[in-house]
């Protein structure tokens, strides 16, 4: 079962609601440095999905391998944060009261404990990183406004800036260009790629147009499991594709 | 970050100044002099400067990590029994039954011999190592168990309003050893220094202050650091936390810890102050009523909590006094109306936008963020 290269492999996961199945015998491998998009109708399981890597729900079957050794299922969501899994939820979350540069601060990998926050001066090192990841969200101007002030297109940018500052291993983005302006969306495909260069990102999306824009491996999941796996020109055109977007 | 420095340089003089102002009035002019001060204000002061440090304690986990805490009058009850059994032993054989160790209550329940819990207590020190540890200790298992297994929003406010008064249920009982219905009361003198006379009063007084100032400035430094922005990421969004790492209960019960202390403390300074502590301590309309201060003042603002201590009190004193079958009615309707009109309290009026670090939001009042955490 080890491989050198896979970052993330679902296995067979399952996880049911009150006898509806969110989740059926999924089975899902990533590559170290990939980018993925993972498409589907609604209900088709990929906030499930998301939910289960980042130990929000523990599935009824199957293992979720990080790596070579660790199976997440067995973590919670503080411990699997830590291993460097980083989440952008579909409406953006934010610490509103808080200013748009300590947002970056909580978020930047470092001790989480109570009393290394109680003690903690912000370093120099810390001030660099949070200075740069202001710039590459272009958020740079904005670094002292509070973060309910910032449009909803700003917070979606922070929150990436989040998740980069977390200096995560795998991010999982979901819906990231929802509710977006069309520049806003393009803007979203650059930062994303820019991301990509360094970690393996894995973007939940309903936008088709952004999903191609991404131009990446996509998965399109249905009912629980995976239905067609390729490019986005081989699962437009995969005959269940279209039966499952198209037929009902 | 310029008003918030204003706002604490305000309430320090004002605690401090204000006290050492009433004191030096009250002892140095004589009873005659129009500038003397009568030793019920001195009393009276005292008491609502604990109310202030009860409201202090509340305020840090009610406004900075959305704990709406409806048992905090517990903490400070056990603070005023740990000093209580301290000034029951100082009392010594001049109680009623002259018994050298045994207070008189025991006596009269007909005990012979003073209960193990009871050892320690001649000593002040002993005591005020307990009015620490006590709270604290009952605080950490409660909020490991609670933070622990998630416990949250209106479930835990219940369940510290359930603690609360199972307090006040065993502390009824006779055989507990605390004086039943009756408590502890007839305190002569406290470190040697006698109760009744209007220099120990004053210094109590004095006492009290310094201690609010100096739990006024932790909290501060506790809310103002790296941990205190972890906090209000918690209240506001926990399960985003946990994505990023955190784990929000040991942050909570950290802060829950330290609050429960701050609240003991407020207890053992009180006890002194009104030469009585009995179970009434723990009824759970004591705790609302401290949450209504935080709400009167401004919730997250810490001098707020001061603030909304003080003034709902002296309007207490005030109304107690001039038509007291109203006091119920006009306390609950100023929550209606602070929260209505002031959803940031009175110190909201002195801030034109949400300058104060950390406070909440403008547009969501006390109440609404309660009623948001009881939905969520």
């Amino acid at each position: 079962m080890t491989n050198g290269n896979l970052l993330l492999q679902l296995d067979g996961v399952s996880v049911s609601f009150d006898g509806f199945k969110a989740l059926n015998e999924l089975s899902l491998a990533l590559e170290s440095g990939e980018m993925r998009a993972v498409i589907g109708p609604n209900g088709a399981g990929k906030t499930t999905m998301m939910d289960v890597i980042t130990g929000k729900t523990k599935p009824d079957a199957g293992r979720v391998m990080f790596g070579d050794d660790t199976d997440l299922t067995r973590l919670d969501e503080s411990a699997i944060a830590r291993l460097g899994i980083g989440r952008k939820f579909q409406r953006p979350t934010v610490f509103e009261p808080l200013s748009v540069r300590d947002n970056v601060l909580l978020a930047l990998d470092g001790d989480r404990s109570p009393r290394f926050a109680l003690w903690a001066r912000e370093s120099l090192d810390e001030h660099a990183r949070i200075e740069e990841i202001l710039r590459t969200i272009r958020l740079g101007t904005e670094r002292d406004r509070p973060a309910t002030e910032l449009s909803h297109g700003q917070k979606q940018w922070l929150e990436l800036g989040m998740l980069i500052a977390q200096d995560p291993r795998l991010l999982l983005v979901d819906e990231p260009v929802a509710g977006m302006t069309d520049a806003e969306t393009e803007a979203t495909a650059d930062l994303l790629r820019e991301i990509n260069h360094t970690r393996t990102v894995v973007v939940v999306e309903h936008d088709m147009a952004f999903v191609r824009a991404l131009g990446v491996k996509v998965t399109v999941l249905h009912e629980g499991s995976v239905l067609a796996e390729g490019s986005i020109d081989q699962v437009q055109n995969h005959p269940r594709v279209i039966e499952v977007y198209l037929g009902r | 970050m310029q008003l918030d420095r204003t706002t604490t340089a305000v309430t320090l003089v004002c605690v401090l100044g204000g006290s050492a102002l009433l004191a030096v009035s009250n002892l140095l002019y004589p009873a005659t002099s129009v500038l003397h001060v009568p030793d019920f204000v001195i009393s009276l002061v005292g008491k609502y400067l604990c109310y202030a440090i009860l409201a202090l304690a509340v305020d840090l986990v009610w406004g900075y990590v959305g704990i709406l805490t409806l048992g905090h009058a517990a903490f400070f009850a056990l603070g005023g029994y740990a000093m209580g059994m301290y000034l029951m032993r100082e009392i010594g054989a001049r109680g009623v039954y002259a018994n050298p160790t045994l207070p008189d209550f025991m006596i009269f329940i007909g005990w012979n011999k003073l209960p193990w819990y009871w050892y320690g207590f001649d000593h002040f020190l002993f005591a005020l190592a307990m009015v620490v540890l006590v709270p604290g200790v009952l605080a950490g298992l409660f909020g490991w168990f609670a933070f622990r297994s998630r416990v949250s929003g209106v479930y835990l406010s219940i369940i510290t309003q359930a603690l609360t008064y199972a307090l006040l249920l065993a502390f009824f009982r006779n055989d507990m050893g605390f004086g039943g219905n009756n408590g502890m009361t007839d305190f002569k003198d406290i470190l040697g220094f006698p109760l009744n006379r209007e220099s120990t009063s004053a210094g109590l007084m004095l006492i009290t202050a310094a201690v609010l100032s100096s739990a006024f400035l932790l909290a501060r430094a506790i809310t103002h650091s790296r941990f205190g922005r972890v906090l209000v990421a918690v209240r506001d969004a926990e399960a985003r936390t946990r994505f990023l790492g955190y784990r929000p209960e040991s942050y909570k019960l950290v802060v829950w810890v330290v609050s429960a202390v701050i609240a003991g403390i407020g207890g053992a300074l009180y006890v002194p102050q009104v030469g009585i502590i009995n179970p009434s301590e723990f009824a759970p309309g004591n705790s609302i009523e401290a949450v209504i201060w935080v709400a009167v003042g401004g919730r997250g603002t810490l001098a707020g909590a001061i603030l909304g201590a003080i003034i709902v009190n002296l309007g207490k004193t005030w109304l107690t006094n001039a038509l007291p079958e109203i006091w119920l009615f006009a306390f609950g309707g100023l929550f209606i109306l602070v929260t209505l009109f002031l959803p940031r309290g009175i110190i909201g009026l002195f801030a034109a936008r949400p300058a104060i670090r950390g406070a909440p939001e403008a547009e969501s009042s006390a109440a609404e963020s309660a009623a948001r955490e009881v939905a969520g």
